[in-house]
């Protein structure tokens, strides 16, 4: 499994950059070489195009000093400061002694030692197992799975044991100072295992908290709240944005509350509900709605998947009347399905369409096919403009 | 390579012991660390393209020129470690642990004392009085024999026939019938199937019915553990037929390349409910597999408590100094049925069980043993047998009196706090059954 996966991100590193924000070092020269190589079509070129374009939030200012940081970085330095300051605290995985196959782990071994972190023998359900054990005891443990796809294996160690852990023993025992991270979501060309956004099959399981950010701020200051919530947390990075996505990020520690959906455009006549990549996507389609159709569009970032921010989104849908979800992962039992229908019982009365689900299609996530299968911004935006003609 | 590991080891052990007597415990906690990264070093072989030997990472091996499969062992497997014979005598003295009297009694009692509850229990579901139950049956001197051989703060993981270890540390019966009752005074709080057990205060984790899961997580313990370095190890007990999952494997290979104070314990009682061994695996055993993650291995007759104590004492000496896991498989046979759910004559025969409880087994064994040392008379055994079905009859009545615990609790520790949602939900569950009371059962549960 690994080994597949070890295969592919080593393939994938020169060309992640392909979003475009910043050309990272290792892509420049082959890369150039390529482009200017005949055999180079336009074509290649077109493949590689971004769904979304990265924007970053305004620079923070309520943390304290900043500097420029793409998302791998945040995860690295939120990392480095819990490792700082909980000298129980231990990160385990494959392969992340050595930086991690998304460099999310690089330098924390020299600075913090072997035994804090450590590559684990690859096999998922031991990682999880390992992970509750340790947390059990007392200890800080943060779980790396090499990418959502493979947490399968440990779907048993998180549902039937790290979810009921403390439900069972009557709070006796929890093993609440865990926390999972996977990179997730799609990446332009990972086809059916490296491409998976399983929040959903989560989304089921009472016990847990599952988080995903869209940027490197959030995704230092949720991460930080996932390691220090008292709950078995799932902490999913968006890989496509590892590098692509860069911005200010708040040098210190610093937490964003879990359970909370942030408002991050306010407007009047649709709301709009994603996480992860998907908020880039439909921050675009809100411009565009506002400037073809002049549809003024409030944006919702989810950011907690489980347990979910209710009353955040409600309010807004109470307020413009409409809702377009969008995600990723397939549309049937994908989480959208849980917001419609919340929203629907609970705001009938102002409800004016039908709530509206731009989601993956109901088949596993496909190689070459991928510009065709993913919610883009024009799906998003057609089903805008149905839902004012509605 | 693995003598040179052993001997390395040793001496690191004893190296280890000598600091922690002479020094601080920062000082010894720096020297373990340094240890068990040395420990660490042998592992693979450094790279020397200059010997004429395989230079495969993967292994530290010579060549050959003749081709050969290795052969498992099983007609001729690991043999069992036995300290006394089915009559009681002590067969090889040096092996002999010479533990004191009391010590022996209270082995004794608590055996008994189990194997009164698991009797009482047992007929009180068949009476429909609690919903389920699993006896102990045969396996109480693995229970007892492990559990004495451990220090109390040692943290276990069950699968859930280990309630033995429980009954050792001085689980109170009240609790025992609490949980298998669910009733108000549950530390569970009524949550869980019975024979479920746990306990913050003896370190013995919560017991779940997902068979192996366990397993894993005692490595992530004895991980924490290790770095805490307060000398405390990790016990994990589970079945045969359990070490067939997938979290075995892990379990397995986990603690042993990261160096775990861990003792895994296999009751290998020769059923995973009506699944022969046969149909189980087709090594010698669960004890053969040890060397293959690297783990140092002992099979042991699970019916001689003093090979079970020796063995595990042994284990947790050195795991403890060492920094590395162990495997003890004790070979045993499970008298009762696999549960109160299950009737086994549907599967294997009435002699076959007569045998092991009438010939082989670890109350009468030991009880020849104290009995040879005028220890333990006619009368004794007459009048503990009174007095230990009295206790667990009183614990059983006031159990069964009690109410169960208050509703509320069906929402709380999901997550350590209250979520807005289960807020929402468990006023909605009230206005219900306000609503339709008649139809609850209100009055056996707690206001």
């Amino acid at each position: 499994m690994a080994a597949a996966a070890r295969f592919f991100v080593r393939g994938a590193r020169s060309k992640l950059p392909i979003s475009g924000v910043v050309p990272g070092p290792r892509s420049s020269f082959a890369a150039a070489l390529l482009k200017l190589s005949p055999g180079s079509s336009s074509r290649t070129q077109r493949r590689h195009a971004a769904h979304f374009t990265f924007q970053a939030d305004p620079e923070p200012t309520q943390y304290g000093p900043t500097t420029k940081m793409n998302m791998f970085q945040s995860v690295t330095s939120a990392l480095d400061h819990t490792l700082a300051s909980d000298p129980t605290a231990v990160i385990f995985g494959e392969d992340v002694a050595f930086g991690g196959v998304f460099r999310c782990t690089v330098g924390l071994r020299d600075k913090y030692g072997k035994d804090r972190v450590f590559n684990t023998p690859l096999c998922e359900q031991g990682i999880v197992g390992f992970g509750i054990g340790a947390a059990v005891a007392g200890a800080t443990a943060i779980a790396e799975i090499q990418f959502a796809d493979y947490i399968y294996p440990a779907f048993d160690q998180i549902v039937n044991e790290a979810a009921k852990y403390r439900y069972r023993s009557g709070n006796l025992f929890d093993c609440g100072s865990l926390t999972i991270r996977a990179p997730w979501g799609c990446v332009g060309h990972g086809s059916l295992y490296h491409s998976q956004s399983p929040e959903a099959f989560f989304a089921h399981c009472p016990g847990i908290k599952v988080v995903i950010p869209r940027s490197p701020v959030q995704a230092k200051g949720l991460l930080l709240s996932c390691i220090a919530d008292q709950n078995p947390c799932i902490f999913f990075e968006p890989k496509i944005l590892y590098r692509a996505a860069v911005e200010q990020v708040p040098v210190e520690s610093y937490t964003i509350p879990l359970s909370q959906a942030e408002v991050l455009q306010e407007g009047s006549d649709v709301t709009l509900v994603a996480w992860g990549t998907q908020i880039h996507v439909l921050r675009e389609v809100a411009n565009m709605a506002q400037e073809k159709l002049g549809v003024s569009c409030e944006l919702i970032d989810l950011q907690t998947i489980l347990p979910w921010d209710v009353e955040t989104v409600c309010k807004s849908v109470v307020k413009t009347g409409r809702l377009v979800i969008s995600h990723e992962a397939p549309i049937t039992g994908g989480f959208a399905a849980e917001i419609s229908s919340t929203v629907q019982e609970q705001c009938f009365l102002n409800l004016e369409a039908p709530i509206s689900r731009v989601c993956g299609y109901d088949t596993p996530f496909p190689h070459i096919f991928e510009p065709f299968y993913i919610p883009d911004k024009w799906k998003c935006f057609d089903a805008i403009k149905k839902m004012i003609n509605y | 390579m693995a003598a040179a590991v052993r001997s390395m080891n040793k001496m690191y052990g004893v190296c280890f012991n000598a600091a922690r007597q002479t020094t601080g415990p920062k000082a010894s906690r720096l020297l373990q660390r340094r240890a068990f990264r040395v420990a660490g070093v042998h592992r693979q072989q450094p790279f020397d393209s200059s010997l004429e030997k395989p230079q495969f990472p993967g292994a530290s091996a010579e060549f050959v020129d003749q081709l050969e499969f290795i052969q498992p062992n099983v007609i001729s497997g690991i043999p069992v470690y036995r300290v006394m014979d089915r009559q009681g005598n002590i067969i090889n003295p040096s092996q002999d642990p010479q533990l004191p009297k009391e010590t022996v009694l209270n082995f004794y009692q608590k055996m008994t004392l189990l194997n009164t509850m698991d009797r009482i229990l047992y007929e009180s579901q068949r009476q429909g009085r609690i919903s389920f139950y699993m006896t102990n049956y045969g396996e109480e001197g693995t229970h007892i024999g492990s559990a004495a051989a451990l220090d109390p703060s040692d943290i276990v993981f069950g699968q859930y026939r280990e309630a033995g270890v429980l009954m050792y540390r001085g689980f109170p019966l009240d609790k025992f019938m609490a949980q298998c009752y669910a009733n108000a005074d549950d530390l569970g709080k009524g949550r869980q199937m019975p024979v479920h057990y746990g306990s913050k205060d003896l370190n013995f984790v919560t017991i779940s019915s997902p068979l192996a899961t366990q397993i894993p997580q005692a490595a992530g313990a004895a991980y924490a553990l290790k770095r805490e370095n307060m000398n405390r190890a990790v016990i994990c007990y589970f079945g045969e037929g359990a070490a067939s999952e997938g979290d075995a494997h892990a379990g397995f290979n986990f603690s042993a390349t990261l160096e775990c104070p861990l003792i895994f314990f296999c009751r290998n009682n020769g059923y995973a409910i009506s699944t022969p061994t046969n149909e189980q695996y087709r090594g010698d055993g669960i004890a053969a597999r040890g060397p293959g993650y690297g783990m140092l291995s002992i099979r042991v007759d699970g019916n001689d408590v003093f090979a079970v104590y020796n063995a595990t004492k042994e284990a947790r000496r050195r795991a403890v100094a060492e920094n590395q896991p162990f495997l003890i498989e004790a070979m045993t046979y499970r008298i009762g049925h696999h549960s109160t759910s299950d009737d086994s004559s549907a599967y294997r025969s009435v002699d076959e069980v007569n045998y092991w409880d009438k010939q082989d087994h670890p109350i009468s064994r030991l009880r020849h043993y104290m009995t040879a040392r005028n220890w333990w008379s006619e009368d004794d055994e007459r009048s503990w047998r009174k007095q230990s079905r009295k206790t667990v009859m009183e614990a059983f009545e006031n159990a069964e009196k009690r109410l169960k615990p208050n509703v509320e609790l069906m929402f709380t520790d999901v997550y350590q706090e209250m979520t807005p949602n289960l807020k929402n939900q468990r006023e909605s569950m009230w206005r219900h059954v306000k609503q339709y009371k008649e139809h609850y059962p209100l009055d056996l549960y707690e206001k």
